[in-house]
Formats: C-alpha cells, structure tokens, sequence
C-alpha cells in the first residue's frame, strides 16, 4: 500500500496539468508514444518478468520503507507501464497521478535492480519510459520542469546568466590566488588540454568549489580551460523529466562548446548524473555511438594526477571518513576501486559502508528525484533510511562523495535522522592535504 | 485416445514449440534494431560473463541473499530440463519413433528428480502466497503456469508407478506434456528462451560500456 502522506501531496506540475486531460488525449499520447519509441526491450522486459520478487532487496525504497511491497521495483513496473501497456493507454487521471507519483519520486534510476534481477531486466530504462509518457502528456513535478525550462532557455540548470557566470569565475580566481598564488581560471582558452566542465549550481551556489578546482590544476600543472558561452554547464534534469529532445539539445551545446574549443579531453566535475548525460544517454540520443571527445570524471582525473605524482600529499585528514558511491560513476562506470585508491591517499582513516562498490545503495536523490523539490522532500526522506543506518554504523564523521545528488541527498540525510556527520566531495579534502608548490 | 495424443497431438505440440520459438525470438530479435541500443553495444565476452554468474549457484550477490530460494531455484530448473530428456520412458519412445538412443536415468535417481520438480513447483506457489513482495504482483495465471509445468511431472509420476489407472494416466501425462512444450514460447515460460538475450545484454552494458559488474 503506497504511503497515503505521499499520496496526499500536491504538486501543480502533476495534478494541474492531469485536470487539462481528455481520456482521447491520455490513450492517444500514451498509445502513440509506445508504438513510437519503444520496441524490443519493452516487450521483452514486460512479457518475460516472471514475477519472482527478487529485485526488491536491491531497492532502498523498497528496504527503507519496511519492505513495503508497493516499492519493490516489480510493483513499480507493473503499476506504470505495466498497466500503461495492458490497457494500450486507457488510463484514468488518478492512475496518472500516481504513476507519475512512483516514476519521478519513488526511483532514483539508479540501476541497482538490474543487477539483482536473474534476468538483468532494465528497470531505469522502463521507469524513464515512464517519466518519458508523462512527460509528453504534460506531466512533469513543477520543481523538476523549472529546472528543465531553465535548460531550455539558458542552456544551463540554474537561470545563470553569462555576466554572472563570467563574475563569478574572476572571484573564484581571486579567492583561489588567495590560497595559492599564480592560480587561475583561464577562461574559453583555445586548444587547453583539459576543459574543465561543472554543472550549474557549482557558480550558482557552491562557487568555493571552483576555487578549490583552480587550486588543484595550479598545484599540478594543468593546462586547462572553463567555458563561459553556453554548453559550460552539462547537468542535464531534461534526460530525467522525460524531455529527450532538450536533453538531446543540452548535450550537443555542452560538446560543441568543447569541440570549439579544439580541447584534448573534458573532465567533469563531481557529478554523476552530467557525466551519465554526457556520455551514455545524451549521445544515444544523438545517434552517436560515443562522445565526440573523451570525458573523464572527476575521480578519474584526481587519481590520474595522484598516482602519476602531479599532486602530492602533504598531510592526510586525521578524521574518521566513509564514502557513498554514486550510481552514475560506479554502476555507471566501475570507478570504485580509484575512488577507494585516491581517498586512501587522502584520509588516515577510511570506514567502509557495508554494501559497497556495484551494490552501494543509491542516494534517493539522483535520478531527478531531489530536483521535485520540497513537496517531495519527506517522502524522499522515507525512502532512504537503510542509508541513513548504513553510515551510521562506520561511526565516521565524514561523508565523501563525488557527485552533487549524492551531496545534497546525503545532507538531508545527515540532517532528517540526526546523525553528527558531515558531507564533502573529494576536491574539498584535496585542498587541504596537498603539497602547495612554493 | 492414447494413439491421437502419441501421434498428432505431440506433433502439434512440437510444432508449436518450435515454430512458436522461432516466431518469438525472431520477431523481437528484428524488432530490438528499433531500439537502437541493443546491437551496437552487445559484447559477447561480457554477456557470457554476466550470464554464467548467473547460470552457477550463489556467483551473484542477490543469490548470496536468499539461499534457500536460489538451492529451489537450481535445483527445480535442473531437474526440470534433464528429467525429460534422460528418463527411461522416453528413451523408449525416441527409440522406437527415431531410432535414437542414449544414455537414460536409473528409475529411482529419475523419480527422485521428479520429486525436486513437483516439490520446488509447490515451493513457489507457497512463496508465492507467502512472500508479500511476490504476493503483490502474483495473480491466477502465475499459480497456473507454475501448475501447467509440474502436471506432466505428477502425471508422469504415477503413470510410472500405476498408482491410477495406467492408460488413463499416460495419456493425461501426453496431453499435459503437450500443453506445457506448447505454452513455452507464448507464456511467461518464454524466459527461458530469452534469458541469454536479456542477461547477456545487460551484462554488455555494464560490463563492456560502463565497467562494471552485474552480479
């Protein structure tokens, strides 16, 4: 039985936008939309589900909401798509209400399911095709569509204009030469080696986060770049509200702006789901194979300078620490064991969560689920207590993470059940114990 | 009776079993081009990865986590795919129609196997109604198919040792033989052609694309 709380919660995005809807229009969009866009895999997945349960250990939701078979990801399928199917778009608006409900809040995409599944059935991808029907019908939570109206408009998550962007940038650098002098933020600097990509709230509002970054490439030499035209920011919240076509559109501006720039390579910043966007689903989109240039995520990049001897250790951080593996860079990339390796350098003492690696539990952020705002917020919360229980048993005082969801996920968290933690992505303690050239 | 379902009725069975498995994986097969996704990024080295820690007890973790449903499980679809094929019975019967012979099962090792199948079919409809998670999304025709794949197993079973009228029971036996072969490539029961193509698919994009594991 879904929570009735969750069931109550108003969001004009959703129901609004159901009130303007003729059951002609909901069969014809969905039916249109499934004849369309899907093809094997759906029918394949749909008819071959043998209902065996097992994917619901792998879903925190699921797990955190005291095995609630409402949440296991079999009942989520079954009670979107599933019916969507059998009944060739002959739904209601209350059916609407609450597949929307489940796509867009109650599954973070994470993919975890799969690899729990005897079968490997791709739940995200049925889940995206989900949010991707509600989508064309109009329905989309008001939180997460603001964010994909400011892509659509700006280019960028956040509203930022590029005055402010190219403001911020110059302050980052001061603030960076403060710490170590000779650092700079080379701005749209032709044939760098590295173009540096962030998503939009790093200026918006964790602008520190860039000094840091200037901090690092002074201190290791790096011949880099940022972008101040747009495609500078590759967060992309249109590949999970269900609009492919601005995801599709965000993704070609972020690599034309670095193929402008006749860069090297892109490094992302520590963010999961941009470097998912970038380089799987974007470029699927597109009709690439691949991106068009290499990205390297964040972690990559620290371990690259790390084991090569680019940056050195000055001090290690003496605290107690545990990490959270984002899905995007760990089952979206196998990146754990560098995360492990770089933050082994950097911390004296690392504890580990048990699940870990592949089997980490998502954040219940990602996947666009932080981004439907407050009204979600406690239903999220609820969502994610095996988390919460998880960090608690390293007795760390750190979290390490390096992906923004995960970040802003995991101080709710902190938060919500009391734990005397704190957060931090891997560039924060990087700062802090690396040997400052003279 | 017995002659029609020995005769056309088996060749029905076996027409629509493999003329029905053909057809499925075909028409999907061509269909999974429309998804774009599929062929460009299948890596046979890393589906067979994939699909042999899925194919060897407890090498997954969720295996790891229900022990006892993964001993059904293995057991259960072992006995459920060797038993017709090696029990004594039908090697006859291959025998006499094809001319074919090989090795079959000692009678008590291939009743014993029966066993496993009739008692891990009641296993999953007992954890079917057991289990909330399973429960949830169960309805008739899942407690059916589970029925329609051990009936032939019982049918079998006491045609073998005469317990009930013995022609009576051999052609129930037939006729339940046939519904099963012949649900294969129309019911769920299609997993089993499938789960090759689906595990070996998503062990390509983990596994080749994105560097991970699946298991």
């Amino acid at each position: 039985m879904a929570d009735l709380a969750d069931s109550q919660v108003v969001d004009p995005g959703i129901d609004g936008a159901i009130k303007t809807l003729t059951p002609e229009a909901i069969e014809r969009v969905i039916a249109g939309a499934l004849d369309r866009e899907t093809a094997a895999r759906l029918k394949v997945y749909l008819e071959t589900c043998v209902r065996c349960g097992l994917c619901a250990s792998a879903c925190h939701t699921y797990l955190s909401r005291d095995r609630d078979p409402d949440y296991a990801p079999v009942a989520k399928v079954r009670n979107t798509i599933g019916v969507m199917v059998d009944r060739r778009g002959k739904v209601d608006g209350e059916f609407l209400r609450s597949a929307a409900r489940i796509a867009f809040t109650e599954c973070g995409t994470c993919r975890r399911c799969s690899a729990y599944c005897p079968f490997g059935i791709d739940v995200s991808y049925l889940i995206l095709t989900v949010r991707r029907i509600c989508n064309l019908l109009g329905i989309v939570p008001q939180y997460l569509q603001d964010t994909v109206n400011s892509h659509a408009v700006t280019s960028n998550q956040m509203w930022v204009q590029q005055d402010d962007l190219i403001d911020t940038l110059l302050w980052q650098e001061e603030d960076a030469q403060g710490e170590l002098p000779g650092a700079r933020i080379p701005l749209d600097r032709v044939g760098a080696e590295v173009l540096y990509s962030v998503i939009a709230p790093e200026p918006k509002i964790l602008a520190q986060l860039i000094a840091n970054m200037a901090v690092i490439m002074k201190a290791a030499d790096v011949d880099w770049t940022m972008g101040t035209s747009d495609g500078w920011d590759n967060s992309n919240m249109a590949m999970y509200s269900g609009d492919f076509e601005t995801m599709g559109r965000i993704e070609r501006r972020h690599w034309d702006a670095a193929l402008k720039l006749k860069v090297k390579r892109v490094v992302m910043g520590e963010c999961g789901h941009a470097f998912r966007g970038a380089v799987y689903d974007g470029p699927r989109w597109l009709g690439w194979r691949q991106p068009p240039l290499p990205m390297v995520h964040a972690v990559e990049f620290y371990h690259e300078l790390l084991t090569s001897g680019r940056l050195k250790i000055a001090k290690k951080i003496e605290k107690p620490v545990t990490i959270q593996d984002p899905c995007n860079i760990v089952r979206g990339r196998g990146l754990h064991h560098k995360l492990r390796e770089v933050l082994h350098m950097l911390c004296e003492d690392v504890r580990e969560v048990d699940p870990r690696f592949e089997h980490n539990y998502c954040c219940a952020a990602g996947g666009g689920v932080i981004n439907c705002g407050p009204p979600w917020k406690l239903s999220r919360m609820k969502s994610i207590r095996v988390k919460a229980e998880q960090f608690a048993a390293t007795g760390a005082h750190l979290v390490i993470t390096p992906c923004h969801n995960c970040h802003s996920g995991i101080e709710d968290i902190l938060k919500h059940y009391k734990l005397k933690m704190e957060v931090a992505f891997v560039s924060e303690l990087l700062v802090k114990a690396i040997e400052r050239p003279a | 009776m017995i002659e029609l379902a020995r005769g056309p009725l088996t060749w029905v069975a076996f027409a629509l079993l493999v003329g029905g498995t053909i057809w499925n994986l075909y028409t999907r097969l061509v269909l999974a081009r429309k998804d774009k996704v599929v062929y460009p990024y299948w890596s046979t080295p890393h589906a067979a990865r994939s699909i042999l820690h899925w194919v060897v007890p407890f090498a997954s973790r969720n295996m790891r986590l229900h022990p006892l449903f993964t001993i059904v499980s293995f057991a259960f679809h072992a006995c459920l795919l060797l038993t017709p094929l090696l029990v004594m019975g039908h090697a006859v019967l291959w025998q006499e129609s094809w001319g074919l012979s090989w090795w079959s099962l000692p009678a008590g090792v291939a009743d014993a196997m029966t066993l496993v199948v009739i008692g891990g079919g009641v296993a999953f409809i007992v954890r079917r109604i057991a289990a909330p998670e399973v429960r949830n999304v169960t309805t008739w025709r899942d407690h059916l198919l589970i029925l329609t794949v051990i009936a032939p197993f019982v049918t079998g079973l006491l045609a073998h040792h005469q317990l009930l009228p013995y022609r009576a029971m051999v052609t129930l036996h037939i006729v339940t033989g046939v519904v099963w072969l012949a649900a294969i490539p129309f019911t769920r029961l299609s997993h089993m052609l499938w789960f090759v193509f689906m595990r070996g698919y998503m062990g390509s994009e983990f596994g080749a694309v994105r560097n991970a594991r699946d298991w």
